[in-house]
């Protein structure tokens, strides 16, 4: 009888709601920069990649770092999804959904990003019809499809139960919400035998996804690099993408976290203890990414030699110094120092701290695709003066802008029609607890 | 037969079938379609052809039309490149001095966007108290190309012949073949070539590079269509110095129109090299140092209307 009551309060509690009145004008904001972003993309499909600012030698811009950024994000699915759960930590149930959620729609925004950049983005195709796997895009599109897919399915089979849950709480209306609801799981009876199936591909699935999330984004670094460039050539390369990653996926979640909370009054269950677990793994992770950072500028740095010495001069004292700095303190040394101390593993000083891991990272990834284009092996010579520098045109700021309130947008229209926080999951915890 | 004998002939054959011969006994209306319309009278003056089967035949004049300029290939068979062939090039650094006829020629022979370049001319200076020099630089058609390497769908690729072309009909604009080649060869046509509309209209060859088309990327492609018809590349023979030389690795002669050396004596009496050896991307395009040069380093140097040297930023 009091599990009743308690499993009542729980579902009222986490039954996702129609958007409030600032949830209306968040969306709305969202709609906005989509719709400036898309119309930023039109003329660049009109007039050509000449409406961005990359030129022949920085021949990648804030649309690749964006992706690498994208890319990046997502790898946090895996981590509080099948990591967390494979060692069998159990505090990590209500942050899953938050970070599957995250991840599908960061690897969506990936993709799509991955497009814009595309000088001939109507020939996609010819990747599949003349695809050569020698190619790591190639690598990219596979395992970045496959990764898409995994998370999908680790998005969607927890999620049965409290399909169920939804499909009951809303009792025999027919609205369109219903209709997503009785397609996506009016199968699901909660029998044993389902409930023994669905654990066990969700198992298998944590166990699939992590070689696969560590391939996306390895791929991704061999991007760079697979390349000769000073900057890129590096065999750090794959643990250093890893890492950030990693990093930044931990402190998007901790962002999430607290606006959810927030936002949706969840204090009884996004709790101060997440806080300060989360904080624990984002200094641990800031930790680790600092020290790839380390190794990825100081040895260089200690030979000098003359390619890569320009571009890390450049990097440490010249043009990208603000910028590299940022990104070293805001992103790294700040957070560890916050997060150290327990009272800065409160919510508040958390969620700046989270703030900070992604801006921080987000100039990271900007400053490890351009820079090092702009330094190349032969003098840059016998071009306009444009080819020098590199800083985004306003359309490529739009379509940056417009990718990364897609990808918000996304996240909050899924948590618009799915509870945030896995119903069933919490009452069985709940039920557990109580035994 | 000599691999040399086969290719002239099929070149010969090329090119008078292409004048004519085809056009009395056509059956490809559409190309031909003039000649079939009209009432051909013959004149009776006749013009010695050589046949197909390599003979030699009397056709009247009147049944000689123009056609239509077609890639002379398909684009298969540009894949694959000319059977027997390894192109090289030789740039002599000590006949250069900055005029730059080489670009300008290219330029015009490519129809290239304006200010876009494929051939760039360096003022290197390699260390403090070196000898400055002019370096012009092609695309190196690198025997190991890291380009074709990381081209995800075969657009950018290496010919049996050695030269290293882009189908800018396949190609997908990622750029990864510019991120990945060292000698910053590859240009982007970032947006769609100002070039004149009959130009745009050709249909394209990847052997000639022309029309260069918006998102897709570019390059030297060394001459791909002169060398089939066993003519110099545009830069060749537009360098009124001869810094250029350009042959066959197999024949082991290179040229630059008016001498014409052993490839191997060139490369070891004059200690040629390669750039960025290091790399292991060995490259088809060789240098010979800027020692005993025609011309002062400084008769290259651009003057503004002041007679002060411009600065090469």
């Amino acid at each position: 009888m009091e599990n009743t009551i308690i499993d009542n309060k729980i579902t009222h509690d986490l039954m996702p709601v129609p958007f409030g009145f600032w949830g209306k004008i968040w969306t709305g904001i969202l709609l906005l920069f989509c719709g400036i972003g898309a119309f930023a993309y039109c003329l660049q499909l009109k007039n050509g990649l000449a409406v961005t600012s990359m030129r022949d030698y920085a021949s990648w811009g804030i649309y690749i770092s964006n992706f690498v950024f994208f890319v990046a994000i997502s790898l946090v699915g895996s981590l509080i999804t099948a990591v967390l759960r494979l060692a069998n930590v159990r505090w990590s149930t209500p942050l899953t959904r938050i970070s599957e959620i995250i991840a599908v729609s960061a690897i969506i925004f990936a993709s799509i990003i991955i497009v814009v950049d595309m000088g001939r983005p109507e020939r996609f195709l010819n990747l599949v019809i003349h695809g050569r796997l020698q190619s790591p895009i190639i690598w990219d599109v596979v395992v970045i499809s496959t990764y898409f897919f995994i998370s999908l399915l680790l998005l969607y089979l927890p999620l049965l139960p409290d399909l169920k849950l939804l499909i009951q709480s809303r009792g025999n209306r027919s609205d369109r919400l219903s209709k997503v609801y009785h397609f996506l799981g009016s199968f699901w009876k909660g029998n044993p035998e389902q409930v023994k199936r669905s654990r066990k591909s969700i198992n298998l699935l944590c166990i699939t996804i992590i070689p696969v999330a560590f391939s996306i984004h390895t791929v991704t670094s061999w991007l760079f690099a697979t390349t000769y460039r000073p900057g890129w050539d590096s065999t750090n390369f794959g643990a250093y993408f890893i890492s950030g990653a990693f990093l930044v996926g931990a402190g998007a979640v901790v962002v999430a976290m607290y606006v959810f909370r927030k936002a949706y009054h969840l204090e009884r269950y996004i709790t101060g203890l997440h806080f300060d677990k989360m904080g624990r793994i984002v200094v641990m992770l800031a930790m680790l990414y600092l020290y790839f950072n380390i190794n990825e500028y100081l040895v260089p740095a200690f030979k000098m030699r003359k390619p890569e010495a320009a571009h890390l001069m450049d990097l440490f004292a010249g043009e990208y110094a603000p910028l590299f700095w940022f990104a070293i303190v805001v992103g790294m040394l700040l957070p560890i120092a916050m997060l150290m101390f327990k009272r800065g593993r409160r919510p508040l000083p958390m969620f700046i701290a989270g703030i900070m891991v992604v801006v921080g990272a987000w100039f990271k990834r900007y400053l490890i695709v351009t820079p090092t284009l702009l330094h190349p092996f032969l003098p840059m010579q016998d071009v306009p003066a444009s080819y020098h520098h590199y800083f985004p045109s306003w359309q490529e700021w739009a379509i940056a802008l417009g990718s990364l309130a897609g990808c918000l947008l996304v996240i909050t229209l899924l948590v618009r029609i799915f509870p945030i926080v896995p119903i069933q999951e919490t009452i069985n915890e709940q039920h557990e607890t109580a035994k | 037969m000599s691999n040399e004998n086969n290719s002239r002939r099929e070149f010969l054959l090329t090119g008078l079938a292409a004048a004519g011969i085809a056009a009395g006994c056509s059956s490809k209306k559409s190309v031909f379609e003039e000649a079939s319309g009209d009432e051909v009278k013959a004149t009776g003056k006749l013009v010695k052809l050589l046949s197909v089967d390599g003979e030699v035949i009397e056709v009247d004049e009147a049944f000689l039309k123009p056609v239509p300029h077609l890639p002379p290939v398909s684009n298969s068979e540009a894949r694959v490149g000319i059977p027997g062939k390894k192109f090289v090039m030789v740039i002599d650094l000590s006949r250069c001095k900055n005029l730059k006829k080489c670009q300008s020629a290219c330029n015009h022979a490519h129809e290239l966007n304006p200010g876009q370049n494929w051939i760039k001319v360096y003022s290197m200076q390699d260390a403090e108290h070196t000898a400055p020099y002019w370096e012009p630089t092609t695309c190196m058609h690198c025997d190991e190309p890291p380009c074709v390497k990381v081209c995800p769908v075969d657009a950018t690729f290496k010919r049996q012949d050695g030269i290293v072309l882009i189908d800018s009909d396949r190609c997908i604009g990622c750029r990864f073949c510019m991120a990945a080649c060292p000698y910053s060869t590859r240009v982007f046509n970032w947006s769609a070539p100002d070039i004149p509309a009959e130009v745009a209209a050709q249909p394209y060859s990847c052997e000639s590079s022309v029309p260069q088309k918006k998102g897709t990327v570019g390059k030297c492609d060394f001459c791909a269509d002169m060398t089939r018809m066993g003519e110099l590349p545009h830069c060749v023979s537009a360098c009124p110095n001869g810094t250029f030389f350009f042959g066959d690795m197999n024949e082991d002669s290179v040229t630059n129109g008016s001498d014409t050396f052993r490839f191997s004596d060139l490369i070891r009496d004059k200690a040629g090299y390669r750039l960025m050896e290091d790399l292991g991307t060995k490259p088809s395009v060789y240098y010979l140092p800027p020692v005993n040069r025609n011309f002062p380093y400084g008769s290259g140097v651009e003057k503004d209307s002041t007679g002060h040297p411009v600065t090469i930023n």
